[in-house]
């Protein structure tokens, strides 16, 4: 992997604020920053942000802002607030960007540990929140909002308006401009540059504190891998406070002049996306789960034609897509010529052979027509005659190139990518652009495992979706998968500049330019995550495949080991069960114990309508989960699953040996899922345990009765007979395990 | 700690000692069916007044006298000072009247969009000729009620739905573009007939919200028909109970509440 030279897209300028000052004279009048305003795209070029952005600096400056004190920022994604950080920064203060639909409460710690002395928020929602817990943050001073709407009536005392600062900032006579512009350049890029709390899903959220350098050479390093540069474009819609969106949208955006485009509100996303049509394009799994079951349904609502056109085409494109890109990909090349060369290489065969043959059909019927008297229907016979000499002569000459000359030609393979240019055309065009995907060069997901049918399912329209593995501590890279590279499996290889090692224990250590610098007022936990070394600690436990990739499969405090000494990752299994549609949620439980077992929850949705199909009746979730047709066709998916584990020598020995299906869903009213519905594993363990402890002592069923909540509020109890069985396990293949032996 | 958080609440909900509708002794009936008897009532500029009374009251029919639908054989109403005659919707509309419905009446094929531009008709006086062309200044003139609807579309927080067919839309946001079409008109007085039957509790409180702002912010009168009596108490600055057409209470919510002829009338009584 070619280490990124020091220059990079940001050209050696240090901090974000230089940034700015260089984009607002080198693209001047190029679109920095767009925002969809009463139906209307409204667009800054970066000297407009430049104007816009010293006058609001200078206000924070009247307002007392200093080197090193905090500004929280809180709302949707929305210009003002991507400019409170480059303002801030200008006068050394560190930005700390809050998730915006957290409740009050939730903002207290956040506020209070940072010590934020001013707050950005984006309309009267936010105030109103912030001013809600005003009287617990001493060191909270002043409010500054974006939108006007419902405040005008408030008093404005400490609070103030975006415009309200400028005007500030315009009168204030103790830092012109120039003095702003020399401040700038006091700045430094070792210095602190912005504060990213963590969301804390175990205990209180931690203040990740990242340097200029850190986040600058992160985004220089990305914007080199996948040559992204001013005339790209970005829709951010993720929270601000996340560090994807701060890299992603903030970030390269200043390093390379990619233009951002923020959205009219949360839930116009999918619209927005349309009008935008970003080259750039990041989304958790969930959001291309969401986008393909759109699809799904609209197609349903179509006419017969177009639903075998899209049935068939996608057919195409399921078995030949990713070739296509794979092959375009290789060595992927820009402007004119590059496009034409990428066409070449995807197309060429199909082409050749067109080629070949509609060159020999005219030039046979001139020839026929030419020296021979011309009848009307000698004419249509001399036409089909070299109509079908053409073909044949095409075919032989085919055959020929491939199996004698041994030319790199395959006919089966031809006739695939040539229906993929017709469905390029037909389908996979429209159904991009009805998604937002015209123009997307490159996407990513990554956050959770994303199912293969649905990656491949982009990927085999032509869109160039990757994964990668990151975190905050990393200022987002860690691995990423290269062009040509990308599996749904695997996150990639490592990140340019990172360093990546595995432990005893199978956790995964990094070492790169992006490493965190602290955690804020916590010296405790930065030793424990960061080394002496400056190795950083992931907390996920992970493998490198054969091919260089890095396989993710569990935090690593979760990994277990069986009574054999077997790795036991639960997370890993129960993510490639839920790849099943029947298969709704699962939870393995393995550590500590002889062998790996499952509790599952059906779909209802899925299993019902294979009920349906199937001459299955059922009252209630109860009784179709404990069908035993419906026992039997878990049955097999926890089979399959097991089949494609044993290939896998680092996990296999964690195959399912027994397994049984809930009774219940498992519902966060009931405290067994979180809210962001993921399974709260030991209280699920608790509540279980009479289920558990049967599906190691042998016994083929088990009364349980639970206490269940209803949505409204109301307690009741459900109660049944699950019953357990036992599955078929598969030996690690017999190479493979003389190897690892 | 020394950000304040009050807020000044005296400008915000300003309401006038002016009358901008006079109701007077009105009567209404459908041939032997006395639907309203002798009615009087005021509503004052800037106020959200409260019409209530158990089914078949005569609350809708008395939205229909205000609104021009109907017209009363006895007693008068006086508009922004103007004795009314008997007269159109229509006129009613142009004056400054908007209203909602009981059971949503949009143009259910048509846009969200579309919808709320169609409050704006009465607004749009460019000569037939240009706007049959979408042309000149037909065209200007169409951008600048866009604008407005937009601002509306802002307000009432429907911009996923902007380019959305009504009739396929939940009731909940069919009842915010009905709210949105009737703002188009700019009007002074505001009409709602049950503008949150059938919500669930969070689209009441959404429509509340929206309720209060209108009146808040663009200092529209309005005057709401409603039967969650908890949202009529919590809104509303006055009260009028009507029961079997006749007005048996007036006054702020706590006093109609403490009424007996309104307890007696909602929860029936021995006769």
């Amino acid at each position: 992997m070619e280490r990124m030279n020091a220059g990079g897209a940001s050209a050696g300028l240090d901090t974000f604020p230089k940034l700015l000052l260089r984009n607002a004279q080198k693209w001047g009048s190029k679109a920095a920053i767009r925002e969809k305003d009463l139906g209307i795209w409204q667009t800054w070029n970066w000297s407009q942000v430049l104007s816009e952005v010293e006058p609001y600096s200078r206000g924070l400056h009247a307002l007392g802002l200093k080197k090193g004190e905090k500004v929280a920022i809180i709302g949707d994604n929305r210009p003002r607030l991507y400019w409170t950080f480059v303002a801030a920064q200008a006068l050394g203060a560190i930005p700390v960007p809050l998730y915006q639909d957290a409740v009050a409460d939730e903002m207290v710690f956040v506020l209070e540990h940072a010590e934020a002395k001013v707050a950005v928020v984006e309309n009267q929602e936010q105030v109103d929140k912030v001013m809600s817990i005003a009287d617990r943050l001493p060191m909270l001073e002043y409010i500054i909002y974006d939108d006007s709407r419902g405040l005008r009536e408030y008093e404005h005392k400490n609070l103030f308006s975006f415009e309200m600062i400028q005007e500030k900032g315009r009168a204030n006579s103790k830092l012109s401009r120039d003095n702003w512009v020399s401040l700038i350049d006091q700045g430094r890029g070792e210095d602190a540059s912005v504060m990213l709390y963590t969301s804390g899903t175990t205990g209180k959220p931690k203040g990740v504190v990242l340097s200029n350098d850190n986040v600058r050479l992160s985004a220089d390093a990305a914007v080199d891998f996948d040559s992204l540069d001013e005339s790209d474009t970005i829709l951010s819609y993720l929270p601000m406070a996340w560090v994807g969106d701060h890299v992603f949208s903030y970030a390269e955006s200043y390093v390379a002049g990619i233009c951002i485009a923020c959205p009219e509100n949360s839930d116009t996303m999918h619209h927005d996306l349309i009008e935008v049509g970003p080259s750039f394009f990041f989304a958790p799994p969930r959001i291309f789960e969401t986008m393909l079951t759109n699809v799904t349904i609209r197609m349903e609502d179509a006419s017969k034609l177009k639903q075998g056109m899209v049935k068939y085409f996608l057919d195409v494109a399921k078995r030949c897509g990713e070739g296509v890109m794979n092959r375009r990909n290789r060595g992927s090349n820009t402007g004119f010529w590059g496009s034409v060369q990428n066409f070449a290489r995807s197309y060429a065969r199909p082409f050749f052979f067109m080629t070949s043959f509609f060159a020999l059909f005219v030039f046979g019927s001139i020839y026929s027509i030419a020296s021979s008297d011309t009848s009307a229907g000698s004419i249509i016979q001399i036409f089909l005659t070299s109509l079908v000499a053409a073909f044949v002569v095409s075919i032989v000459v085919y055959w020929l190139l491939r199996n004698v000359f041994g030319a790199d030609i395959q006919c089966h393979f031809t006739m695939d990518v040539l229906k993929y240019w017709v469905g390029d055309l037909l389908v996979y065009g429209p159904l991009k652009n009805t998604l937002g995907f015209s123009n997307v060069r490159v996407g990513y997901t990554a956050g959770e495992a994303v199912g293969p049918e649905i990656f491949s399912f982009y990927r085999s329209l032509g869109i160039n979706l990757k994964q990668l593995y990151g975190q905050t501590e990393a200022t987002v890279f860690v691995t990423v998968q290269p062009d040509g590279g990308v599996r749904a499996d695997t996150v990639g290889v490592p990140a340019p500049g990172v360093d990546i090692k595995i432990n005893d224990n199978g956790e995964v250590l990094f070492k790169s330019p992006g490493v965190f610098q602290e955690y804020y007022k916590n010296a405790k936990a930065t030793a424990e995550t960061k080394n002496k070394d400056g190795w950083v600690y992931t907390g996920d436990a992970g493998f490198f495949e054969s091919d260089g990739q890095l396989k993710i499969i569990d935090r690593a405090k979760d990994v277990g080991k069986l009574n054999n000494g077997n790795l036991f990752a639960p997370k890993y299994i129960e993510n490639k069960l839920k790849f099943f549609p029947n298969i709704k949620e699962v939870v393995t439980i393995g550590d500590g114990h002889d062998y790996a077992t499952a509790m599952v929850n059906i779909d209802l949705q899925a299993v019902g309508n294979w009920a349906e199909r199937n001459n299955v009746s059922y009252a209630s979730y109860q009784e179709l989960a404990g069908h035993p047709t419906v026992y039997e066709m878990i049955g097999e998916h926890v089979r399959d699953m097991n089949k494609q584990l044993a290939q896998e020598p680092n996990v296999a020995g964690g195959q399912i040996k027994r397994f049984l299906i809930l009774h219940k869903e498992l519902d966060a009213d009931d405290g067994e899922l979180t809210r962001t519905l993921k399974v709260r594993r030991p209280f699920v363990f608790d509540r279980y345990e009479p289920l558990i402890e049967a599906l190691y002592d042998g016994s083929t069923e088990k009364f349980v009765s639970t206490e269940v909540t209803f949505e409204d509020g109301r307690s009741g109890e459900i109660s049944a007979t699950v019953q357990i069985v036992d599955s078929e396990t598969f030996p690690i293949g017999q190479a493979l395990k003389e190897a690892a032996e | 700690m020394n950000i304040q958080a009050n807020v000044n609440n005296s400008a915000a909900n300003a309401i006038s000692d002016e009358n901008i509708l006079d109701v007077d002794s009105i009567s209404l009936s459908f041939g032997g069916v006395k639907a309203i008897q002798d009615v009087s009532f005021n509503v004052k500029r800037g106020e959200i007044r409260a019409i209530i009374g158990p089914n078949g009251a005569g609350k809708t029919s008395m939205l229909n006298v205000i609104n021009g639908f109907y017209h009363p054989q006895v007693g008068t109403i006086t508009y922004n000072g103007n004795k009314r005659s008997a007269m159109k919707p229509y006129v009613a509309a142009s004056q400054g009247i908007a209203r909602t419905f009981q059971n949503v009446a949009l143009f259910r094929g048509m846009s969200t969009l579309d919808n709320i531009m169609a409050g704006r008709t009465l607004k749009m006086n460019k000569n037939f000729f240009w706007q049959l062309w979408r042309s000149g200044p037909a065209l200007q003139e169409e951008i600048e009620h866009r604008k407005y609807v937009e601002e509306i579309i802002d307000f009432l927080e429907i911009q996923t739905i902007r380019k959305e067919a009504v009739g396929r839309l939940p009731y909940g946001l069919q009842k915010r573009v009905e709210l949105g079409r009737a703002l188009a008109m700019q009007p002074d007085l505001l009409l709602l007939d049950e503008p949150m039957a059938g919500m669930n509790l969070e689209e009441k409180q959404d429509m509340s919200r929206f309720i209060i702002s209108v009146n808040q912010e663009f200092g529209t009168t309005i005057t709401l028909i409603e039967h969650d009596m908890g949202v009529v108490m919590d809104l509303s600055d006055r009260v009028v109970v009507l029961n079997y057409g006749k007005k048996i209470a007036d006054g702020t919510p706590a006093e109609v509440k403490a009424n007996q002829d309104v307890i007696d009338a909602y929860l029936g009584v021995s006769h």
